[in-house]
């Protein structure tokens, strides 16, 4: 069977895999890291969103072979050592933006991607589009909405002063 | 899905002698072979992963056509600066394909050689009459979508890159399934060197041209043009997501869209 070796949040592991097995399963059921959710498993719902390499995919839809040597990232790396929420968690907490929550891994993970590549700035219209890959059958994606609005802004502050901080 | 072995050669020739075997499969982003693969609509032995081949690479302009290799992104071409000022509809359709996610691992090379009915890129290949670069010839668009899911392909064959001359203007307009985001009906219509070309995704079992409003066009560049003529339903698609019927009245709108985008 193939090996993998792929960092994950940080930390590198490795495993043996098949051919078939995808990136979730392998992050579920073999890394224990179960915050990555399988919902639709035809690459339509979002919910199984990480990061590879920087860009968020549907790992649902993404061979574990074909990560080797890349760098992954999924919910469980967010929060801070302490516990201490990311951004993105704490403004979904503060705006209600998650029901159920089963949606919310992946809607987090697409929602930081989404801030990352609007490093000006992003509308009310660039996040509904940039979600779009995303269902959620609770909220009515409104405050999911509000929450990543009002964290990018506090995402491109961050990024300012870190800009200032190195001038 | 059935287990099969995994190759991931780093040349060309090497993919090549790999395909050879024809329950072989090439993959590059995965996102129509991997769906497929789970309902074992496909049971190929091995799948060769073509993405550590530098040749298959990058975006280059030479002449008056944009050369696009096969292992491009979606997001890449949608958000490259060449792409988006030589051929704006082309940056258009790249940007509005399935979703974020899909467009960051979704290929050209991919997407085309699998013709499917509902995808964007073959309403591109044939709306602006690319070439299709193999490793082994080169195919003009009129010749290279045959069928439903089916080109002139041969099994060995890999698709290297896609040559687009760049037109005087274009337009991209489609209907998409809510759902599944793929196209019920496009069109995408170019006015270059080659003539008026007017090429319709989603609707039929296949990408094909649009004759009548490809005549009506040459005969004058108008919003109007199209107008008045009618795409006949027979042949067209009918499903849960749509009639024959519903399908031929979509593709005059989406006409009417694309033709306005192309300005």
């Amino acid at each position: 069977m193939p090996q993998v070796t792929m960092t994950v949040n940080g930390q590198t592991h490795t495993a043996e895999v098949e051919g078939r097995t995808l990136l979730v399963e392998l992050l579920r059921e073999k890394f224990r890291m179960t915050g990555t959710h399988v919902g639709c498993d035809t690459s339509q719902c979002g919910a199984c969103v990480v990061h590879v390499n920087g860009e968020s995919v549907k790992s649902c839809t993404t061979l574990a072979v074909m990560c080797n040597g890349a760098n992954v990232s999924t919910i469980e790396g967010l929060a801070a050592a302490d516990g201490t929420l990311h951004v993105m968690q704490e403004a979904f907490r503060e705006y209600h933006a998650l029901q159920c929550g089963f949606c919310t891994p992946g809607m987090v993970m697409s929602a930081i991607d989404l801030v990352n590549k609007h490093p000006n700035g992003i509308t009310e219209q660039q996040i509904r589009e940039g979600l779009e890959g995303n269902l959620c059958r609770c909220t009515g994606y409104h405050n999911i909405v509000k929450a990543i609005a009002a964290a990018a802004e506090v995402m491109q502050g961050k990024r300012q002063e870190m800009a200032r901080a190195a001038d | 899905m059935y287990d099969f072995a995994y190759h991931k050669p780093s040349s060309l020739a090497e993919a090549a002698k790999l395909l050879a075997d024809p329950d072989a499969k090439a993959v590059s982003g995965g996102h129509t072979l991997i769906p497929a693969l789970k309902h074992r609509l496909n049971k190929p032995s091995a799948l060769v992963d073509l993405s550590g081949i530098a040749e298959m690479k990058g975006i280059r302009r030479e002449g008056n056509a944009i050369i696009i290799g096969a292992l491009t992104r979606h997001v890449e071409v949608a958000n490259n600066a060449e792409v988006k000022a030589a051929i704006p509809a082309l940056a258009y359709m790249a940007s509005h394909i399935g979703d974020v996610q899909v467009r960051n691992r979704g290929t050209i090379g991919g997407s085309v050689s699998n013709n499917d009915p509902a995808a964007d890129y073959p309403a591109a290949v044939l709306g602006l009459g690319a070439t299709i670069h193999t490793n082994k010839r080169k195919i003009a668009a009129d010749d290279f979508f045959q069928g439903m899911f089916t080109t002139a392909l041969a099994a060995d064959e890999i698709l290297v890159a896609v040559e687009f001359p760049i037109p005087e203007k274009a337009g991209y307009a489609k209907m998409k399934n809510p759902a599944s985001r793929y196209v019920m009906a496009g069109v995408f219509i170019s006015k270059g060197a080659g003539g008026v070309r007017v090429a319709v995704n989603g609707a039929g079992p296949c990408v094909f041209r649009q004759a009548d409003m490809e005549k009506a066009l040459s005969g004058g560049w108008s919003g109007n043009a199209v107008a008045g003529i009618a795409q006949s339903a027979d042949g067209l698609n009918s499903d849960i997501h749509g009639s024959a019927e519903y399908r031929a009245h979509l593709v005059g709108v989406m006409a009417k869209r694309a033709l306005a985008a192309a300005g």
